[in-house]
């Protein structure tokens, strides 16, 4: 490896927090193309070397990372919990994220249930951010996620995130009922 | 009619509905209504004998069931709605229900991804093991390092100098003026070009002369004569100068300009 590539790894490395591609830019005062194949070529090096981590895309920047499949040797050395998402945050976050700009009321909408304590906790995390005020009656805040979402998610955008299925295709045991249905006529087979 | 219903904690109503729909084996687009209007008022009843506190999302749910039923059992006059769709009073409900449903998944789905500090980790994601050389009586302890007597007096030393000191007498009010206090900021940021929003506020500030920093503070940025900036999500906040000090000492700020006086 020249001394161009091995300087990118170790700026990545001693970096506090991922490292956008401009930035990497200006410490080497090159341009975007020239630092592209640089990065790909040290991705592939670490995934083949497969080190114990690797170079990850996270939110518009690039992170060394530990391979997930030794999570349970790490987790050995923390010493708190393993933070875990309540089935309420969990559901919040992912309408959060797949339809912002969103209000409080859309999504309680959605879920059914008062959700303001729950994206209130969200928001304290970290994991959501408030972006203006919708313009209708009440100015409601729209609410998106965060930088910080992606890094815990390890998203390198929005458009990483996994794709919104269709109903049909994701639940294995309704599928065999849907399909031969052929639409009753309403109101005349359901009483 | 008895119905079995292991009582999981349900996030919703549209929640608890899926589930009935689920176990029941029913299609989700042709709703059984009066099967599962049954069925939900059986749980929310079996709910209110555990006392347990029923929303008022679950109750709202269950006026929604009854009202769809009902609409179900009047005929249905097709000349004057021409689309059969629309006509379906079951429509919304189930449109909800596979909106909810999809990001019910995807919630799944995130959950799945590897998250930081639970599957990926990062450098420093530990403390480093306390050094034993650099503190003569700082050994690790199951774990945690533990505090020798010199720590635990230096310790209350620095607490015993935050503390205030009380004033016995008493004293007239203090008429704080937002002016001065703009002044005040102004000569700070002239002198150290710039300055952090914490270090704004005096540690000893009484609650009135924070408000009053602060309310200059905002006075300054409206005037567009100081910067707010922050080189990242949670690092500090840093106020510098918007124009240059020279520019500032002519302009004469006063209470009355600022609209306080």
């Amino acid at each position: 490896m020249d001394e161009h590539c091995r300087a990118v790894a170790a700026l990545i490395f001693a970096a506090d927090g991922p490292l956008s591609l401009d930035r990497l830019c200006q410490f080497f005062d090159c341009s975007r193309s020239d630092l592209r194949p640089v990065i790909g070529q040290l991705q592939e090096l670490y995934a083949i070397q497969r080190g114990g981590f690797y170079l990850a895309e996270i939110a518009g920047g690039y992170q060394f990372r530990t391979d997930p499949d030794l999570a349970p040797w790490l987790s050995k050395l923390n010493r708190e919990r393993p933070f875990r998402f309540s089935q309420a945050a969990l559901e919040t976050l992912a309408m959060v994220a797949y339809r912002q700009p969103v209000t409080r009321g859309e999504v309680e909408y959605l879920r059914g249930v008062d959700s303001g304590g729950v994206m209130k906790t969200l928001l304290d995390k970290g994991f959501l951010r408030i972006l203006g005020k919708k313009d209708v009656p009440g100015r409601p805040l729209m609410y998106g996620t965060s930088r910080h979402f992606l890094e815990f998610f390890g998203l390198k955008d929005l458009g990483a995130l996994p794709t919104l299925k269709e109903f049909s295709a994701l639940d294995p045991m309704l599928e065999p009922l849907l399909e031969p249905s052929q639409d009753p006529p309403a109101g005349a087979t359901l009483i | 009619m008895s119905i079995e219903i292991s009582l999981h904690n349900f996030d919703g109503p549209l929640d608890l509905l899926l589930h009935l729909i689920k176990t029941n084996a029913m299609d989700i687009s042709d709703i059984q209504m009066v099967e599962i209007t049954a069925q939900y008022l059986a749980v929310i009843e079996q709910m209110q004998q555990l006392n347990l506190d029923v929303a008022g999302e679950f109750l709202l749910m269950a006026a929604t069931l009854i009202h769809i039923k009902s609409r179900l059992l009047l005929p249905v006059v097709e000349e004057i709605y021409g689309d059969e769709e629309e006509l379906d009073p079951r429509a919304e409900l189930v449109k909800r229900l596979l909106e909810y449903q999809r990001y019910k998944d995807a919630a799944n789905s995130l959950d799945l991804l590897p998250c930081l500090r639970r599957e990926v980790f990062l450098r420093q994601f530990f403390e480093a093991d306390a050094d034993g050389g650099s503190s003569g009586d700082g050994g690790e302890v199951g774990g945690s390092v533990s505090v020798g007597l010199y720590q635990l007096a230096a310790a209350f030393h620095q607490l015993l100098r935050q503390s205030r000191v009380e004033f016995v007498h008493d004293i007239v009010r203090e008429q704080l003026s937002v002016a001065d206090f703009v002044h005040k900021i102004l000569d700070q940021l002239g002198r150290c070009g710039q300055q952090s929003f914490a270090d704004l506020f005096s540690i000893d500030a009484t609650r009135q002369e924070m408000v009053v920093t602060f309310l200059a503070m905002l006075e300054l940025v409206k005037m567009r004569m100081v910067k707010i900036s922050q080189n990242l999500e949670f690092q500090p906040i840093w106020l510098s100068l918007a124009v240059s000090s020279a520019v500032i000492e002519p302009a004469i700020i006063d209470e009355e300009a600022l609209g306080y006086g």
